[in-house]
């Protein structure tokens, strides 16, 4: 057998698997996007009928789906930043040469990440009870009145915001860390030498050579952020009165809930269009910066 | 600022963070012991005035958690063994063999990335529709077989692989079979290990996909049904601490067992510049 079918067939079972349940479904969603595809059509195919782009027109008409893009980018906007700066501020205490039992520390951190989504958010949804909720059990002892965080349409997303920065950060401390870690020493050294304060040193030496982790760990975590969805679904079910409602909740309300798939597809598409146009226009910003920069 | 207060502040603050990082953690093992109701009382409580394992009790044998628990373990392990074979096979033949269009391909792969996987899913719930697979194990397990992450992870390992090894192999005319099985798996161990802890965790936490697929309890995984059990029974704190406690506790487990492995993981995945 030579190398050339050796290598063919050694492929051949992710490329089926993804072939025939990734890539086929990306390229049927589109088709389905530019259908009427519901309930009728999915007793009798024959009740199908095309419609050109009619479901993003009535999407793009329609208040409900700028208000769950609106609260998915506000969810991105500020946790995404939250939870990165909680992320390198928790890089930056571990890598610290102060600080003791780091493995610990480390692993302590970390645990939230490994958790399962649909139980820590459980576990939330009663640490934020109104009435019987440690957190305004805390806050009273402060002399703060109570919120009702997961009632209150105000505060319903700030929660998820919270909870999710409390769930995520430390996958991100990972990555940070690490590339803390590759800093040359010397080169604080020498900034010693030459007098820069901590400040200093964090400004013109640990930002720049974290450049491109930042890059790409802000990537990944816009694009994971964009995609929120079980928070809410336990948490909330989209309420109070649809403020923490994401794109992808009202994709599956409209998908699975009232079997619009021809609408839902849109919205799905609608998603990935503004995903990939976010994450083109991070990485120009980032080039610009670059070029900015005097050598 | 003395270094001795630096180092006060320092460590402060890293115990502040695991505080609030285990804390959540740790008073759910608690309210898990507590009898009904008991959660419910201002102030908080922070342990158990008499513990008992009734709300475990209640959840196998009334809530059906043992049966999600099984679901759980068999989807994960199933999704692990198969998605480990496919990836392996692919990763390794995207390193070490030649043919045409292999980086045209393997380009394309990662270009695949940026497309959320919710884009599929709802073409691919009517194509397992029409398969029969909707409310069965294989519709959570066929999806996951293979992974365009796994199969980068195992490509980036399997490069480090010595050429002149496996062509001294093929001179001594061994087959690419026994090449992979003999010489190549061996020296993959530890990102072997490495992704089935990486598959098994994220089948085991996975929602959306299961919660679109199984349409029937018998077939529920614990996230599903926990979420099913949270809208029911949303006042018995005590009782749902436990159910998370079931389905949470496995996975810290298995993380605090091959922590290593797992962080490797995950800097290895992370570098793709």
């Amino acid at each position: 057998m030579n190398s050339q079918r050796a290598a063919w067939l050694f492929l051949t079972p992710a490329l089926l698997v993804l072939g025939v349940f990734f890539l086929l479904p990306v390229i049927a969603a589109l088709a389905l996007s530019l259908t009427d595809y519901d309930l009728y059509a999915l007793a009798n195919i024959h009740n199908l009928r095309f419609v050109a782009l009619q479901n993003y027109w009535a999407l793009l008409h329609q208040p409900l789906f700028w208000s769950a893009l609106g609260h998915t980018v506000y969810f991105v906007a500020v946790g995404v930043p939250l939870s990165m700066g909680t992320s390198l501020s928790a890089a930056l205490l571990l890598n610290s040469p102060l600080a003791r039992c780091k493995p610990f520390f480390r692993t302590a951190l970390f645990a939230p990440v490994v958790t399962t989504v649909v139980a820590v958010a459980v576990i939330w949804r009663y640490l934020f009870n109104t009435k019987y909720g440690m957190a305004n059990f805390v806050l009273a002892d402060l002399g703060i009145h109570p919120v009702d965080w997961l009632g209150d349409p105000h505060w319903a997303m700030p929660t998820i915001i919270l909870f999710a920065v409390w769930k995520n950060f430390g996958y991100n401390m990972i990555i940070f860390l690490a590339g803390l870690q590759a800093i040359p020493a010397d080169l604080y050294e020498a900034a010693r030498i030459d007098g820069a304060s901590a400040r200093q040193q964090f400004r013109h030496i640990t930002l720049p050579m974290l450049g491109p982790t930042l890059l790409m760990v802000s990537i990944l975590t816009v694009s994971g952020y964009f995609q929120l969805f079980a928070e809410p679904y336990v948490m909330t079910e989209g309420g109070p009165l649809q403020s923490t409602t994401s794109v992808l909740y009202l994709m599956y309300d409209e998908g699975f809930k009232w079997w619009n798939l021809g609408s839902a597809s849109a919205v799905a598409f609608l998603l990935f269009i503004i995903m990939f146009a976010v994450t083109v226009l991070m990485l120009k910003l980032a080039r610009r910066e670059n070029d900015g920069e005097p050598a | 600022m003395s270094p001795r207060l630096a180092k006060a502040l320092i460590n402060g603050l890293l115990l502040g963070g695991t505080v609030v990082a285990l804390f959540p953690l740790l008073w759910m093992l608690s309210v898990s012991f507590m009898q009904p109701g008991e959660a419910g009382v201002l102030p908080p409580p922070l342990l158990p005035a008499h513990a008992t394992l009734g709300n475990y009790r209640e959840l196998f044998v009334h809530a059906g958690m043992g049966r999600y628990l099984l679901n759980s373990l068999a989807v994960a392990s199933a999704i692990t063994v198969l998605s480990l074979a496919f990836n392996l096979l692919a990763g390794y033949a995207f390193a070490k063999l030649r043919f045409a269009g292999r980086e045209r391909l393997f380009q394309a792969l990662i270009g695949a990335l940026v497309i959320p996987a919710q884009v599929a899913m709802l073409p691919l719930f009517l194509l397992l529709k029409y398969m029969g697979l909707v409310n069965s194990y294989a519709g959570v397990i066929v999806p996951g077989m293979a992974t365009v992450f796994g199969i980068f992870l195992v490509r980036q390992y399997a490069r480090g692989i010595p050429d002149e090894l496996l062509e001294a192999a093929r001179i001594d005319g061994a087959g690419e079979w026994r090449i992979f099985g003999q010489i190549v798996l061996p020296l993959l161990k530890p990102i072997m290990v490495t992704l089935a802890i990486f598959s098994f965790l994220a089948a085991w936490n996975d929602f959306m996909w299961p919660l679109i697929v199984l349409t029937g309890q018998e077939h529920y995984t614990l996230p599903i049904g926990l979420a099913s059990l949270a809208r029911e029974h949303a006042q018995d704190s005590e009782l749902m601490m436990a159910g998370s406690v079931i389905t949470v506790l496995p996975v810290i487990v298995l993380f605090l067992a091959m922590q290593r492995y797992y962080l490797e993981g995950l800097l290895l995945g992370s570098v793709k510049g």
